[in-house]
């Protein structure tokens, strides 16, 4: 939990991570906020800074690394997991920040991403989803709902969206969240929860795209109805939200998930579920709150913060490991051994 | 008594059955234990895509052919002296290449209707009985009876016997070349030591073909072949994939990196892998990717991270790889690509050879994007291509493509191996800190040669971001302005050219430096054009022989040397693909001559192709 978290004391401040460059994104552009919670969190790392490295795809979110004074990698789309990987696993004391998008990462870099999980390495993926192709102006992405209208699908998209958070919990992720730009404390966060988490992180972020998506995510960001859409868990605590006092839970009957109100006399704070991020089975459940806003049908709310944490061995640790014990039991490799193999011979002058 | 024993000079022996019968262990046991007698040798393995092709058919065939030498040789040779045929269907595909009056040893149990029917015989028309062999010093063998017979008092199932029928064969031409079966039983014994039955059998069954040979009377002469004329030195034998992993680690303690090879398993260039992963005590770490792209993708993320970056594929590999191989080359950072080349397009003949990919090694990329490419001439001198690729790859941090094929990733040699001392450092220099002279760091700073500073994350002070979006000239901020376009396409492309200044000049491998014509070669060829251009000197023809392990850029005397000669040919299992190049580079009427058949050169059609054209009026 953030709060009881020991933080180490910040000698450097959002300022020292600031670049030259001058910020390139739309106006009203959700990547903003993200960029201001991320400078304002890696200084609470206790990481200098030469060891902090981002590295992106492509996508409007992709320009992330430019940004951000650490250093930083702006790659080819899709690929920074990917690239993530062999960094992580040939230098394991970096921090590794993966900037990712919904097309960058779940389109043209999917594979990259889920074996990027299944393998957990200690890398955090900060995967903007604003359900557009933004940097190519506005064809509908794998997190768009069906149905949706864009330039490339003048009568309707025909594909399911993919749920993210579904699909890292199905890839074995070791952690699992979910956060919004307009709520920047609570981003800040759950950045700092993914920078903890020894292993794999997966923070989907809800992000606006005020050009080609605009208010994609309006009904769980608004004052107006966040109250009564959104579920924001905390460990421990029973999941419960609502506008009117918090006046409404979740309960599970068997292992279907079911709102229920605390004013009607029918239930009180006791019959709702308990959150446990440790518990596997009940992460997949909640990762499947993943009702369409703009049905009408009775809506489960859509939940944020930490889904699922678990402690697996990360595999750049398991390669040193390997490494080690080789070095061990055969001794630093002698090259002129290796050469010469076991059988030679020799012509003589 | 012991049988009478002649010497001669040279053998080729094809060693041929169904792709189950074990030939190509067979095959690289007697390879491996002609190189412990000194003779020189080179191994041919040829076998086909399918790991268990239908049993007795003409494509499930798999053959090593092995040809030694008391002389210098330079290929697996164009004709075979023996023929091992396992079954009919081994004969029917190898009985072209056997020379008149060549030896076949044939397995008779693999020639039942059931094999003649396979092997697309008609009804009952048997070779090994109609006559049709005349011409040849057939031995017709049981070898399965035979060797189950020897195997009677293991208890053993009739099927896992007949897997030792193959050491049956191997241990019958141990007695046949007068060897010592030292070396294999070492080997079976590693291999089997744990499974004391299986040991048994095929130790039972090597030494019943040893004394077959000795007590049957049909084989009243043995052969010894002496030790090759080879350069004094210690030698072992080894194939291309391994001298080439051998070649990267080295390059790896030389210049004091920690070796990182991002990887997807294909054919044939996997052997690299598994070697590579073997050796972890030498700080080496394989990742076997999720694909071709997150192969060198995590290369590069690792080459970023300051380790000497390798990735290992095959064509349609590096058609995957093209995209990051791009940002490689924008990123400036040091990456080695090696390309074992296979028969192309698309899946095309994975298991043959095939000098497929130079034009995509050349130009198989979007946008101006040369890097350096150094090809391997023969299995051994994989060892040194690796080696060089490396070298240049650090030295001027650009990502460097190595070809090799399948013929010599597989074949084998002896090597006159190096020790570690005779290998030159790799002096690579990290950037630790912001020079006096500058103010803040500049990571597209280059210096005389065109080669930029290696800053790798963890220096502090040196934060910097680099991406795929072009670069200002010196800071490395991305920029849009055309002016600059221009000036870094021509910078990077000038970086690659002044590669030129560090690699070593053309030399002739044979001949005058001035005539009739020259034979210009790369990659695995090398032995089969040594050879057709060693036997028209001999008798008496002016011409001359360049191979190429420079492709890109080309040593500076290349073309003076070229400018010397009235023709020049270009021999190339492909469709003509340096021969282009060179056509361009050069402005030169260089000829092809091309063969695209899965298979390596022989040396009888180089020399009538050569002679063909300096009889041709010019």
């Amino acid at each position: 939990m953030p709060e009881t978290m020991p933080l180490p004391a910040p000698t450097l401040t959002a300022k020292d991570f600031q670049t030259d460059q001058e910020v390139r994104w739309c106006p009203g552009c959700g990547d903003y906020a993200i960029l201001a919670a991320m400078q304002k969190t890696l200084p609470q790392l206790g990481v200098p800074k030469e060891h902090i490295v981002v590295i992106s795809g492509i996508g409007c979110s992709s320009r992330f690394p430019y940004y951000v004074n650490t250093f930083g990698m702006h790659s080819i789309h899709g690929r920074a997991t990917a690239i993530a990987s062999g960094l992580k696993a040939s230098r394991p004391e970096l921090s590794i920040w993966i900037v990712t998008g919904d097309g960058d990462g779940l389109s043209i870099g999917g594979n990259h991403t889920i074996h990027l999980l299944r393998r957990n390495f200690d890398v955090n993926v900060m995967l903007f989803n604003n359900q557009i192709y933004g940097l190519t102006k506005g064809q509908y992405s794998p997190t768009s709902e069906a149905n949706k209208v864009t330039k490339s699908t003048p009568f309707g998209s025909l594909d399911h969206p993919f749920n993210p958070l579904a699909l890292a919990m199905g890839a074995d992720a070791s952690f699992v969240a979910r956060s919004m730009d307009r709520d920047p404390k609570h981003l800040q966060a759950m950045l700092l929860r993914s920078a903890n988490h020894k292993g794999a992180s997966f923070l989907e972020i809800y992000q606006n795209c005020n050009i080609f998506n605009d208010e994609a995510f309006a009904v769980f960001t608004d004052k107006g109805s966040k109250a009564d859409t959104t579920l924001f868990m905390e460990q421990g605590k029973p999941l419960r939200y609502g506008a009117e006092g918090r006046n409404k839970g979740i309960r599970l009957d068997g292992y279907k998930p079911q709102v229920v109100s605390l004013t009607e006399g029918n239930y009180n704070e006791d019959d709702l579920w308990v959150h446990d991020e440790q518990d596997f089975f009940k992460a997949q459940i909640l990762t499947r709150f993943f009702d369409n806003p703009a049905e009408e049908a009775e809506q489960l709310p859509r939940p944020f913060g930490v889904f699922y944490e678990s402690k697996r061995a990360c595999y750049e640790e398991g390669l040193a490991l390997q490494i080690e014990e080789a070095i061990e039991r055969r001794g630093l490799g002698n090259l002129d051994a290796l050469i010469q193999g076991r059988e030679t011979w020799e012509i003589a002058k | 008594m012991s049988k009478p024993t002649q010497t001669i000079e040279d053998v080729v022996i094809k060693f041929a059955g169904d792709s189950g019968d074990g030939m190509q262990l067979t095959g690289s046991q007697f390879a491996n234990n002609t190189a412990l007698i000194g003779a020189d040798l080179s191994t041919f393995p040829d076998f086909p895509a399918e790991i268990r092709a239908p049993q007795g058919t003409l494509p499930g065939v798999s053959g090593y052919q092995l040809h030694f030498s008391s002389n210098r040789i330079y290929t697996p040779g164009d004709t075979c002296d023996v023929l091992v045929a396992m079954n009919a269907a081994a004969l029917k595909v190898n009985l072209k290449a056997l020379r008149t009056g060549g030896m076949i040893i044939a397995d008779t149990s693999g020639f039942d209707a059931k094999n003649l029917r396979l092997a697309n015989y008609s009804d009952g028309d048997n070779p090994l009985e109609n006559g049709s062999l005349q011409g040849f010093e057939l031995h017709k063998i049981d070898i399965s009876k035979l060797s189950r017979e020897a195997l009677k008092d293991i208890q053993m199932g009739t099927k896992e016997k007949d897997r030792a029928k193959n050491m049956f064969v191997l241990g019958f031409l141990y007695w046949l070349y007068n060897r010592d079966m030292a070396s294999t039983l070492q080997f079976l014994k590693e291999k089997f030591g744990k499974r004391p039955e299986i040991l048994e059998a095929n130790l039972h069954s090597m030494q019943a073909g040893y004394n077959y040979g000795d007590t049957v009377e049909a084989f009243s002469t043995r052969y010894i072949v002496n030790k090759a004329k080879l350069a004094p030195g210690r030698y072992r034998s080894i194939t291309g994939n391994t001298a080439l992993a051998y070649g990267l680690i080295a390059a790896a303690q030389k210049s004091n990196l920690p070796l990182f090879v991002g990887t997807y398993p294909i054919t044939p260039a996997s052997d690299i892998l598994h070697e590579l992963a073997r050796h972890k005590n030498f700080n080496v770490r394989t990742f076997q990717a999720e694909d071709e792209i997150a192969g060198i993708a995590a290369t590069i993320g690792a080459a970023y991270g300051g380790s000497l970056g390798v990735t290992t594929t095959s064509g349609p590999g590096m058609a995957l790889k093209t995209e990051a191989m791009g940002l490689a080359m924008m990123l400036e950072i040091p990456l080695v690509i090696v390309d074992v080349q296979r028969g192309g397009p698309s899946t095309g003949l994975p298991t043959k050879t095939e000098q497929s990919d130079l034009l995509q090694a050349y130009y198989g990329r979007n946008g101006e994007c040369p890097m350096p490419v150094v090809a391997a001439a023969t299995p051994c001198d994989c060892f040194d291509a690796a080696f060089e690729a490396v070298r240049i790859a650090l030295l001027h941090m650009t990502p460097v493509i190595l070809l090799s094929d399948g013929y010599i990733a597989n074949g084998a040699e002896p090597w006159r191996f190096p020790a570690s001392t005779d290998l030159p450092a790799i002096d690579v220099h990290f950037k630790k800190e912001i020079s006096e002279s500058e103010t803040s760091f500049q990571p597209y700073q280059r210096d005389e040669r065109g080669v930029r500073p290696w800053a790798v994350p963890g220096t502090k002070g040196l934060e910097h971001r680099i991406g795929g979006l072009e670069k200002e000239d010196i800071t490395g901020n991305v920029s849009y302005d055309p002016d600059n376009h221009q000036k870094m396409v021509k910078i990077r492309a000038e970086k690659v050219a002044l590669v030129a200044d560090d690699i070593p000049l053309q030399k002739l491998d044979s001949g005058p430096d001035q005539g009739e014509l020259l034979v210009i070669g790369w990659g695995s060829t090398f032995g089969a054009i040594k050879s057709a251009v060693q036997t028209l000197q001999s008798a008496g023809h002016s011409v001359s022989h360049v191979h190429l392990r420079h492709l890109r850029p080309f040593p500076k005397n290349l073309g003076s040397i070229i400018r010397k000669f009235k023709k020049v040919i270009v021999p190339e299992l492909n469709n003509g693909q340096l021969v282009k190049i060179l056509r361009d580079e050069f402005l030169i009427d260089a000829l092809p001559y091309n063969k695209i058949k899965g298979v390596p050169f022989n040396k009888g059609e180089l020399v009538d192709a050569f002679q063909k054209l300096m009889e041709a009026k010019a």
